[in-house]
C-alpha cells in the first residue's frame, strides 16, 4: 500500500469520524434558533468553534451535519451509478458485435447531454425529496462506469476462463455475475472513488441554487449558499463551509488519483 | 470535409429529438400546472388560458404543437413573463453569457497550455510539482466555492475588483467572473497538456529536431505543440458543457443577466416553457460545438482529415 493512499484514506475518514462524532458531543442542535447570538465569530466560549449564523444557529454542529448529509447523498447515488453501469458495462461488453454497438451508441449520445440542466428541470418538476436526489445523480455519473466496465468485459469474456465456462454450458448471466464480476472489482471500486467527488459536486451544486438539501437540513453547499448571502459581515459563514467542501472534494480526487495509479486501472477516459 | 460536416450535422438531429421529448414529458409530468399561484383564476379565465397555452389539448398533439415550433426556431410564449417569448428572452440574455463564456475559453485553453507546457518542460523538478498541485487544487474546488471566496477577497476586503454587475460597463465587472468560470477549466487542461506534451516530447521526430540542434523553445514552438495539442482539443467538449454549467452559478453570484440566471429564475418560477426552451437551446448549443471540434479535429491533425 502507497503511503499517500493511507495518509488520504486516513484524513478522509478522520473527517467522517469528526462530522459524525461532533453534532453528537457538542451542546448546540442544527436547529435551535438563538436570537440573542446572531452570527457570532467563531469562539471557544460555549463551544461554538464555528460561530454562528444568521438566525443564530451552531455552525460548527451545521457545518458537521452538512458534510455528514453530503458524504451520504454522495455515496448512496456513486453506489446507484455503480449498479447501472457496471450492469449496462458488463452486457454491452459481454454481448460485443451489434447490441454492444448499439448500446455504446446511446451511451455517446446521452453524453451530448447537458444533464444538469435535466437534474435542474427534475427537482424543479418534482417535490424535492432525498431520494430523487439520489436517483438524478446516479443516473448522470454512471455513464463513465458503463465505459470502463464495458472495456474491461471486452477483454475478459476473451480469456479462457470464460470460454471454459461457456465450454460446460454455463449459462451467459452466469458467467457475467459469477465469473465477469469478480474480476472488475478492483476498477469499479478505483472509480467509484472518482465518481464520489462528481456526485458531491453534483449535490452541492443544486444545493447552492437552492434546489437541492432543504432547511432546517443542510448539506455543504446550503452552507456555502447561506454564507454568499451574509460574507460582507460574517465571512467565517462563507469561508468554513468552503474549506470544508474543498478540503474534501480535493481528497477524494487525490485518492482516486493515487488509487488508478496504484493499480494502474487505465480505462479508455 | 463538407459531407463528413453534414453526416454529422444529420447525426445529431437523434440526440436533439431525444433532448425535446425527454425535457417535455420531464415538465409535462410535473404535478401542478403553470397557473397554480396562490391566488385562484375563476374556472372560466383558467380554461382560457390553457387554450391560449394549448394546454387543453392531449399531450402527444401539444408535443407535435411544439415541436413544430421548435423546427420554426418558436420556442413559444414564457408563462412567466407573459408578454415576451422564450425566444425573446434567450436572444437578450444568449449575448451576454456568450461573451462571458468566450472569454473564459480563451483564458483557459492560453493559461491552461501555457502552464502544461511549463510543467512538462520541468518535469519532476519542484515547479513542476507546484504546478501541478495547484492544478490538482483547482479542478477539486467547484466554482461556486472560488466564486464567493475570490469576491470576499479581492472585491469585500482589498476592494480592487466590483463584486457585482450593476454600476459602470467596462472590463472591470468581467474579471471576477471570468476568472472564477475560467479557474477549473485552467487546472485541467494544464494536466492534460502537461501529460500530452510529456508523451510528444518522448517521440522519435522530437529527438531528431532536436538532434538537428534546434533549441528546446524551438521544437516546442514548431513540433511539439500542435500534436500534443489534440488531447486538449477533445477535452473541448466537456469544458464546453462544463462552462455552461458553471456560468449558472457564476451568473447567479455576480447577478449577471444571462441565460444561466434566466434558467435558475425559471426554474424557480416554474416558468416550464423557458426552462424547457433554454434546455435545448443549450442541447443544441453543446452539439453544434462538439461537431465544430471534431472538425477542428481535422485541420490540426492532418492524419485524421485523410480517413
Amino acid at each position: 500500500m502507497n503511503r499517500s493512499i493511507k495518509v488520504t484514506g486516513g484524513l478522509l475518514l478522520g473527517i467522517i469520524a469528526v462530522a459524525l462524532a461532533g453534532p453528537l458531543v457538542s451542546p448546540h442542535d442544527y436547529d435551535q434558533t438563538n436570537f440573542d447570538a446572531l452570527l457570532q465569530p467563531p469562539t471557544l466560549e460555549g463551544l461554538q468553534l464555528f460561530g454562528t449564523d444568521d438566525l443564530g444557529r451552531d455552525l460548527f454542529v451545521r457545518s458537521m451535519l452538512g458534510v455528514q448529509v453530503t458524504i451520504l447523498v454522495a455515496v448512496v447515488a456513486s453506489i446507484v451509478s455503480l449498479v447501472i453501469g457496471v450492469a449496462y458495462g458488463a452486457i454491452a461488453g459481454y454481448a460485443g458485435g451489434r447490441v454492444d454497438a448499439l448500446m455504446m451508441r446511446f451511451v455517446d449520445t446521452l453524453y451530448a447531454l447537458p444533464f444538469i440542466f435535466f437534474v435542474i428541470l427534475l427537482m424543479v418538476a418534482f417535490e424535492r425529496n432525498f431520494l430523487l436526489i439520489f436517483v438524478a445523480i446516479g443516473a448522470i455519473n454512471w455513464l463513465d462506469m458503463a465505459r470502463i466496465v464495458r472495456g474491461q468485459t471486452l477483454s475478459l469474456r476473451e480469456r479462457e476462463f470464460v470460454a471454459a465456462a461457456r465450454l460446460i454450458g454455463v449459462s451467459p448471466a452466469r458467467i457475467l455475475l459469477r465469473h465477469i464480476a469478480p474480476n472488475l472489482v478492483g476498477v469499479v471500486i478505483v472509480y467509484v472513488t472518482l465518481t464520489i467527488p462528481q456526485a458531491i459536486l453534483v449535490e452541492s451544486f443544486l444545493s447552492f441554487l437552492g434546489l437541492g438539501i432543504q432547511e432546517p437540513q443542510t448539506s455543504l453547499g446550503t452552507l456555502v449558499d447561506a454564507g454568499v448571502n451574509q460574507m460582507e459581515g460574517a465571512s467565517w459563514m462563507l469561508l468554513i463551509p468552503a474549506t470544508l467542501l474543498a478540503a474534501i472534494l480535493l481528497l477524494f480526487n487525490f485518492l482516486g488519483d493515487v488509487l488508478r495509479d496504484h493499480f494502474d486501472a487505465r480505462g479508455e477516459l | 470535409m463538407l459531407l463528413y460536416a453534414l453526416k454529422r450535422l444529420l447525426g445529431a438531429i437523434p440526440t436533439l429529438l431525444l433532448v425535446i421529448v425527454l425535457a417535455f414529458l420531464m415538465v409535462h409530468a410535473a404535478p401542478g400546472g403553470p397557473f397554480d399561484d396562490e391566488r385562484v383564476l375563476p374556472p372560466d379565465t383558467r380554461e382560457a388560458l390553457e387554450a391560449a397555452y394549448n394546454l387543453d389539448q392531449p399531450l402527444h398533439r401539444q408535443f407535435i404543437t411544439y415541436l413544430s415550433g421548435v423546427v420554426t426556431g418558436d420556442l413559444g410564449p414564457s408563462y412567466h413573463y407573459r408578454d415576451y417569448s422564450v425566444g425573446e428572452l434567450i436572444g437578450n440574455a444568449f449575448p451576454v453569457s456568450l461573451q462571458l463564456g468566450a472569454m473564459a475559453m480563451l483564458l483557459a485553453v492560453v493559461l491552461g497550455v501555457a502552464a502544461g507546457t511549463f510543467a512538462a518542460l520541468r518535469r519532476n523538478t519542484l515547479l513542476d510539482r507546484a504546478v501541478m498541485g495547484f492544478a490538482m487544487t483547482g479542478i477539486s474546488i467547484p466554482v461556486f466555492v472560488i466564486a464567493p471566496v475570490l469576491v470576499l477577497l479581492l472585491a469585500v476586503k482589498l476592494q480592487w475588483l466590483p463584486a457585482g454587475w450593476s454600476g459602470s460597463g467596462g472590463i472591470g465587472r468581467l474579471i471576477l467572473p471570468v476568472v472564477s468560470l475560467a479557474l477549473p477549466q485552467i487546472a485541467y487542461i494544464a494536466r492534460l497538456t502537461r501529460a500530452s506534451m510529456i508523451d510528444v516530447l518522448a517521440s522519435d521526430f522530437i529527438r531528431t529536431a532536436r538532434a538537428q540542434g534546434l533549441g528546446m523553445g524551438a521544437v516546442v514552438r514548431y513540433h511539439a505543440l500542435k500534436p500534443a495539442m489534440l488531447p486538449v482539443l477533445s477535452y473541448m467538449g466537456p469544458a464546453i458543457a462544463a462552462i455552461l454549467t458553471g456560468s449558472v452559478v457564476v451568473e447567479e453570484i455576480f447577478g449577471i443577466p444571462g441565460l444561466g440566471r434566466s434558467f435558475v429564475n425559471g426554474a424557480l418560477n416554474r416558468d416550464y416553457t423557458l426552462v424547457l426552451g433554454i434546455v435545448i437551446f443549450y442541447a443544441a448549443l453543446i452539439v453544434l460545438l462538439n461537431l465544430v471540434v471534431d472538425l477542428l479535429y481535422g485541420v490540426i491533425d492532418p492524419r485524421i482529415r485523410r480517413r
